[in-house]
């Protein structure tokens, strides 16, 4: 297999937070009927998550994890190299009964945006509450950041994570470099 | 501004994280019926000074159609519903009723 090339070749911005491509990460699109046992036994298959994620939740285990899209769909997060056995194993797990599982990994990019300001930068672009009392641990929330759609989760404390389409990688990492520059942050939710 | 929530999702959003669809329970006249009616589906829309239906889509978020009953004047939003449905539900005519009792009623 060729090597994997990420949308901004891992680059890193350090500024009041810091900014880094998490570089490929292995992410499945499973669509079915959430509450059926077929996606109970899909998502169990690929991340060994016991759980499916409820309405705009994030499960996630280790660097796994199943995240709440809509009502019919899941996204699945594994590391990039173990996502075709894992889309296998996907299209195993639910018999006959109908599902959707494509490997999306290549079409999105994956960042990863730390320290203690990393709310008000993300709050700059996005239209969410991102006060702690409104947005915790286990939320993923869809949206758009400045002009382009993204899905963003806390993966830590001060510590966002957030995948959008690989075509606007570039727009996203500069969006969140300047929004994320040195003495830029109004200290709001701070 | 206007502020919709979605009823697929459960997000409250502000309306630039939703695309708007139009008129809400269009009634689609195609292959065989007359000119008057296909010209009035493809092209007459209402344009009330109040009470409005219309279609929106989550665009930025879970990506789904829903309805939304909204005033025009006021933006305030009576309510918002399923997109699998030919007219507004009993809850949303009864929202509506009670913030604007003088409203002539859907249709
Ligand atoms: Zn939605």
């Amino acid at each position: 297999m060729a090597d994997a090339v990420s949308a901004v070749g891992g680059a890193e911005f350090r500024g009041a937070v810091t900014v880094r491509e998490v570089g490929p990460t292995g992410m499945i699109t499973l669509r079915g009927d959430l509450g059926s046992d077929a996606v109970a036994k899909a998502v169990k298959a690929a991340t060994g998550l016991g759980a499916v994620p409820g309405e705009r939740e994030i499960g996630l285990d280790g660097d796994k994890g199943a995240a709440w899209m809509s009502p019919d769909e899941l996204l699945i997060l594994v590391p990039y190299a173990e996502a075709e056995k894992a889309v296998t194993a996907m299209e195993k797990a639910p018999g006959k009964a109908h599902a959707l599982v494509v490997n999306v990994s290549d079409a999105r990019a994956h960042f990863r945006i730390s320290g203690a300001g990393v709310r008000e930068v993300l709050a700059k672009g996005a239209p969410v509450d991102l006060s702690p009392d409104a947005f915790g641990a286990g939320t993923i929330r869809r949206s758009r950041v400045g002009q382009v759609a993204a899905a963003f989760w806390l993966s830590d404390t001060d510590c966002f994570d957030l995948v959008c389409f690989r075509s606007v990688g570039e727009y996203m990492f500069t969006w969140l470099s300047t929004a994320g520059a040195k003495d830029s942050l109004p200290g709001y939710l701070s | 501004m206007l502020i919709l929530t979605c009823p697929n999702c459960g997000v409250s959003g502000e309306e630039t994280e939703f695309t708007p669809g139009g008129e809400a329970h269009l009634k689609r006249f195609g292959p065989g019926s007359d000119d008057e009616a296909f010209t009035g589906y493809l092209f007459e829309r209402k344009n009330p000074k109040g009470v409005h239906f219309e279609r929106w889509r989550h665009a930025y978020g879970c990506g789904k159609w829903f309805h939304a009953a909204r005033c025009t004047v006021t933006l305030e939003v009576f309510g918002t519903y399923s997109a699998q449905t030919t007219e507004p539900p009993a809850h949303i005519i009864d929202a509506i009723k009670t913030k604007r009792p003088d409203w002539e009623g859907y249709e």
